[in-house]
């Protein structure tokens, strides 16, 4: 589902990613772990795009793997704004995608969902119109019909129930005043309602207390484990992958992936450290 | 009153499009409003057409008057409101400007506290793409016995583009001693972070952009009898700009 092929990045004029590659099938999760200043939220800014990451090399092909047929929404609409569109940027095909190519809306129309390590307050938005209107700009150019007021709210309602998280907040500017647990719960709920076919989640467990963290775990489970999509989970701490159990576990260390694992691979680390897998 | 075509020697044309103040010249005299004792009053400006609106406005003992202001249109749009208030009067601006390519947009107010126990609140929000400038200059003077006086001026600028332009000028006279007067100031950009977080959620540049100013300018026209039309066409202006 995403090919990740010696990919080079700078931050500013800073090399950052040096020649990282990495590969995700459709139905696996992948653990990434690592030292502070690795590269690893660098590495997600880079995927979704973020003004100010360059890639000075390598390359990324995304094959967001729903079939004909068988998309999460409605039936595409078949007017000619939508035939007009690149196929390879409609869900339901299998062309891969050259993902640098696009922008970030585009990508995340495309399937590719980052949580953010830490999630933004846009002050005087709501969280309900902001998804509204994220979900249907999402539709709009995957080709499928928007989702009225009501349908919205149902299927708002539902994520943010199955999170734990009160709908009161969900009226509630984006992210503003929320404590460090609710915005990830919030990015959660998100990705609940935009049902990504990529997810990397960017130290989602950070911050979140010990039944939150349970809540998020099975969330991920929930919305994400399921043979059409992918998860790559960043992370510090083993505690996540006892809920969410990762199909593998990399390390990014300097920029690039030093070492690859099954989920034993995060025990090894827990318990021994980087320094001593440098060793 | 100006009488002689004013120069940028003048505090309150400093900023102006002089030429486009020549051609408008001589000015009619400023319509004059006076809210008797108790009275309430209420107006809404819609400048869209590039002309000068000039006010002059007395609030009478216990009286309110509320104004509400959306400067989008023309080269050279000018709002002076020039506000006596009397005792335990109530002086309400909210101005919304929006402007683009070379227009020059400007509110100017003179408030002055004549007697104890007036309120006054000014809120300008200015919206500035191209090479547009957008100007609020705000006395507020307050008389030697207007005591309780409480006035608030809220004014910040959001530039789309470096090359626009935002003067911001609240400034207070106060003779007075036991008075609350407060201001505010801020010109900034929009938040880089919050773009990036709507449109890594799928949300367009443009609509990104707009979301964020509509939040912005919310609340401005709260109270107005036309609220929803005067947020209606503020919105479809931020809009052509974005
Ligand atoms: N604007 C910038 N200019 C220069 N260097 C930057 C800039 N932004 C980030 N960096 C650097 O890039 C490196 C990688 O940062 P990144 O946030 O990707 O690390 P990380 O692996 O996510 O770390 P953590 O585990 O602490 O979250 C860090 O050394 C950081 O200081
Ligand atoms: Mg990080």
């Amino acid at each position: 589902m995403l090919q990740i092929n010696n990919l080079h990045a700078n931050v500013g004029d800073k090399p950052i990613l040096k020649g990282l590659t990495l590969s995700l099938n459709a139905g696996e999760i992948h653990a990434i772990m690592g030292p502070n200043g690795a590269g690893k939220s660098t590495l997600g800014y880079v995927l979704s795009g973020r003004p100010g990451y360059k890639v000075t090399e390598g390359s990324v092909t995304f094959t967001p793997p729903v079939l004909p047929g068988e998309g999460r929404g409605p039936e595409p609409q078949t007017d000619d704004s939508v035939a007009a569109l690149d196929p390879g940027l409609r869900r339901g095909t299998q062309e891969p995608i050259d993902l640098l190519a696009l922008e970030p809306h585009e990508r995340a129309a495309a399937g590719l969902f980052l949580g953010f390590q830490y999630p933004v307050e846009i002050p005087g938005v709501s969280n309900v119109q902001f998804l509204r209107e994220a979900l249907n700009a999402q539709r709009k150019y995957r080709g499928e019909a928007p989702l009225t007021g009501g349908e919205f709210l149902k299927v708002a309602r539902e994520q943010a129930g199955a999170l734990g998280m009160d709908m009161e907040m969900l009226k509630r500017p984006v992210n503003v005043g929320f404590s460090g647990g609710e915005k990830k719960r919030n990015e959660m709920v998100q990705m609940g309602i935009i049902d990504p076919a990529l997810a990397i989640l960017d130290e989602t467990d950070s911050g979140l207390d010990i039944d939150a963290l349970r809540t998020v775990g099975d969330g991920i489970n929930r919305i994400m484990r399921k043979p059409d999509k992918a998860v790559l989970l960043i992370t510090h701490y083993q505690r996540l992958l006892d809920y969410v159990k990762p199909d593998f576990v990399h390390v990014l260390a300097d920029g690039r992936i030093t070492r690859t694992g099954g989920a034993d691979l995060a025990l090894e680390l827990e318990r021994d450290g980087y320094k001593e897998l440098a060793a | 009153m100006t009488v002689a075509l004013p120069t940028r020697g003048d505090e309150a044309w400093r900023y102006s499009d002089i030429a486009a103040v020549e051609a408008a010249w001589p000015l009619p005299a400023p319509e004059s409003i006076i809210v008797p004792a108790g009275g309430t009053f209420a107006r809404t400006i819609m400048q869209d057409s590039g002309t000068i609106h000039q006010l002059d406005i007395a609030i009478g003992k216990g009286a309110t008057a509320a104004i509400h202001v959306l400067n989008t249109g023309g080269d050279y749009g000018r709002v002076e409101l020039n506000v006596t208030l009397h005792e335990g009067a109530d002086f309400k601006l909210g101005a919304v400007q929006i402007g683009g390519g070379t227009q020059t947009l400007e509110v100017i107010t003179t408030v002055t506290h004549a007697e104890p126990g007036a309120t006054s609140s000014q809120i300008v929000r200015s919206v500035l793409a191209g090479m547009a400038t957008g100007t609020y200059l705000g006395k507020v003077a307050v008389a030697r016995d207007a005591q309780q006086t409480d006035s608030v001026q809220s004014v910040k600028a959001m530039l789309l583009d470096r090359s626009a332009t935002a003067n911001a000028k609240p400034e207070l006279e106060i003779y007075a001693d036991d008075v609350k007067c407060a201001h505010g100031c801020a010109i900034g950009e929009l938040d880089a972070m919050g773009l990036f977080y709507l449109q890594a959620r799928g949300i367009t540049p443009a609509e990104a952009k707009k979301l964020m100013l509509q939040a912005f300018v919310a609340g401005v026209f709260e109270g107005a009898a036309d609220e929803e039309s005067l947020t209606e066409a503020a919105l479809s202006k931020l809009g052509d700009l974005v």
